[in-house]
């Protein structure tokens, strides 16, 4: 039976730890001022700045949050136990009357209310600056990008919490988490134009589209390009996705499983 | 033992082929203060953590006041259990009393008793210091006071006065036996046997996974039966000491920092102090040395 109060007492601490170093108010002005930033000088290149529409600042900040979210959960969460036992408090905590799978639960949770919390806060902050420019639809469309942020730092927390548990120290899970971070925002879509481009788009075609939710970082960025039609098209992805994958809820969940996944597994090597 | 609070039956931890902990039998009675010693490696930091319930045993079983450290009441065991651990790391960016109450917090313990446990260890006036600037001996009574919360009956220290000056040695140790009194049993490993040979009440040898020797101090002196020493002040002469124990098994006779040094065997003890006293007035001072817990964990070794 999993007791509550060892969860919220874990998460307690690792959330008001990342409130005390400013941790999250740090975070929070970043996505803030980038979000503001893009918003604002998004159109630069097309000779105006200024709010244009919601739509464009939304893919301009998919482009940015797709490196930057991964990269600050992966550094947030990659030493959450393997810190605890490098430091020599790991015994302590599970000397007491706390089961291992509360104590990662605990951790991960948070870990993300922190991560949640500045990310919410961050582009919530923008997204108030610009709502006097932003109809009910582009609310909509602005709070749908602010929750799939929050989902693709929790997978990618997950993650991490997974490689802090499979490594034997923080150097070796720092450098897990950046391989991590290679693999996911960089070398994965490399690897599947490559095949694609290498086969002359004649293997792969169809499994395609399947293979991207293999990925946290694409279902980001399908969920969000996929759900506005300006940017769909401006991507080409009306082409290469099928219309039934790109429920927004098929997505969701897909999200959800890249939470759960890492973290039972994560628990499981901690059993042992 | 009546009242038995710790009780193993063939306790083992293998890694691999490296048998870390091979088949132990222990009984710890309830409101003793037990000893854990051995060379690194001898296998005691092993059976400390399955007596915690950290890493399961290979084979055996392990069961405090009754119940299986790992079964379905594992946290019932545990609420009963303190533990301060080697080389303690505490959070440095939490005070002396938060770290309490996130302790305290887990353990279910009450967090109005958490001021009252850092006065215990003499840290009031730390209670809203960070950790970070606490010294080595203020972080080990810190880790003391976290072991102590919830009024735990058994206390596992490891290593407990690791870079602690001899007076908070002391007050260390006044703590402990302050807590026995109250009835709560302790187990306590130590590299620095002279601290733990007068204040334990049994102890173990531990060596290569297995337990070589139990008992009290005294006990393990007669079993290991080394040698007594007399230390003789006064105006008589190293001849007149060989010619008054004539006849008994005098392993040797040394002079030192002008005090005759005698190593006897244990049987002969009676025997020689009777003869000594024929002397007379050339001895003015004689003191029996019994052989130190090194002396004994040693000779164990040999």
């Amino acid at each position: 039976m999993i007791e509550l109060t060892q969860i919220l007492t874990i998460a307690g601490k690792e959330f008001r730890d990342r409130i005390r170093n400013r941790w999250v108010l740090a975070i929070a002005v970043v996505f803030a001022a980038f979000a503001l930033v893009i918003a604002y000088f998004g159109t630069a290149q097309q000779g105006t700045v200024g709010f244009r529409s919601i739509e464009i600042t939304i893919a301009s900040l998919v482009s940015l949050v797709i490196y930057l979210i991964p990269l600050i959960a992966l550094i947030l969460g990659f030493d959450a136990i393997v810190g605890e036992r490098e430091r020599g408090s790991l015994d302590l905590l599970l000397s007491m009357p706390m089961t291992r799978l509360e104590l990662i639960l605990g951790k991960y949770l948070g870990l993300s209310t922190a991560l949640t919390l500045s990310t919410v806060a961050g582009f919530g902050l923008a997204g108030v600056a610009m709502a006097n420019q932003m109809d009910t639809n582009a609310l909509m469309h602005y709070s749908g990008f602010i929750l799939s942020s929050v989902l693709l730092g929790m997978s990618f927390l997950s993650i991490a919490v997974m490689i802090s548990v499979f490594a034997t120290d923080r150097a070796g899970a720092s450098g897990l988490a950046i391989a991590a971070w290679f693999f996911f925002v960089l070398v994965f879509d490399l690897l599947l134009l490559g095949a694609l481009v290498a086969t002359g788009g004649v293997y792969g075609g169809e499994i395609f589209p399947y293979l991207l939710l293999l990925n946290p970082a694409d279902v980001f960025r399908v969920l969000n390009i996929f759900s506005m039609e300006d940017v769909r098209a401006l991507y080409g992805m009306a082409t290469v996705f099928p219309e039934q994958l790109a429920e927004p809820v098929l997505l969701g969940s897909i999200m959800l499983a890249w939470i759960v996944t890492p973290l039972s597994i994560a628990f499981w090597r901690f059993k042992q | 033992m009546a009242d038995i609070i710790v009780e193993g039956r063939g306790v083992s931890r293998h890694f691999g082929a490296i048998r870390a902990v091979d088949g132990v039998d222990l009984d710890i009675g309830r409101g003793e203060l037990f000893g854990l010693i051995g060379h690194n490696g001898a296998g005691k930091s092993t059976l400390f953590k399955m007596m915690l319930g950290l890493i399961p045993a290979s084979g055996g079983q392990i069961h405090i006041d009754g119940e299986s450290v790992s079964g379905r009441n594992f946290r019932n065991v545990r609420r009963k259990i303190g533990y301060l651990p080697e080389n303690l790391a505490l959070y440095d960016n939490l005070t002396g009393l938060e770290t309490l109450h996130f302790f305290a917090r887990l353990k279910g313990a009450d967090l109005s008793r958490c001021a009252a446990g850092l006065e215990r260890v003499g840290l009031s006036h730390a209670a809203n210091r960070r950790v970070r600037g606490f010294s080595k001996g203020m972080r080990q009574r810190l880790g003391l006071a976290q072991a102590l919360l919830g009024e735990p009956r058994l206390l596992f220290l490891d290593e407990p006065t690791n870079g602690l000056d001899p007076e908070a040695i002391r007050e260390f140790f006044a703590i402990l036996r302050d807590l026995q009194k109250q009835g709560a049993t302790m187990i306590l490993t130590s590299h620095i046997l002279a601290d733990i040979q007068e204040r334990v009440d049994r102890l173990a040898i531990m060596k290569n996974g297995k337990i070589q020797s139990c008992g009290s101090v005294q006990d393990l002196r007669e079993s290991v039966n080394l040698p007594l020493m007399l230390e003789i002040g006064g105006t008589v002469s190293a001849e007149q000491v060989t010619q008054a124990l004539g006849g008994l098994p005098v392993i040797s006779i040394e002079s030192r920092h002008d005090r005759l040094w005698v190593k006897l065997p244990r049987e002969a003890k009676m025997a020689a102090l009777a003869k000594l006293m024929a002397l007379g007035d050339a001895i003015s001072d004689l003191h029996v040395r019994e052989p130190s817990l090194e002396d004994v964990f040693f000779g164990l070794a040999e």
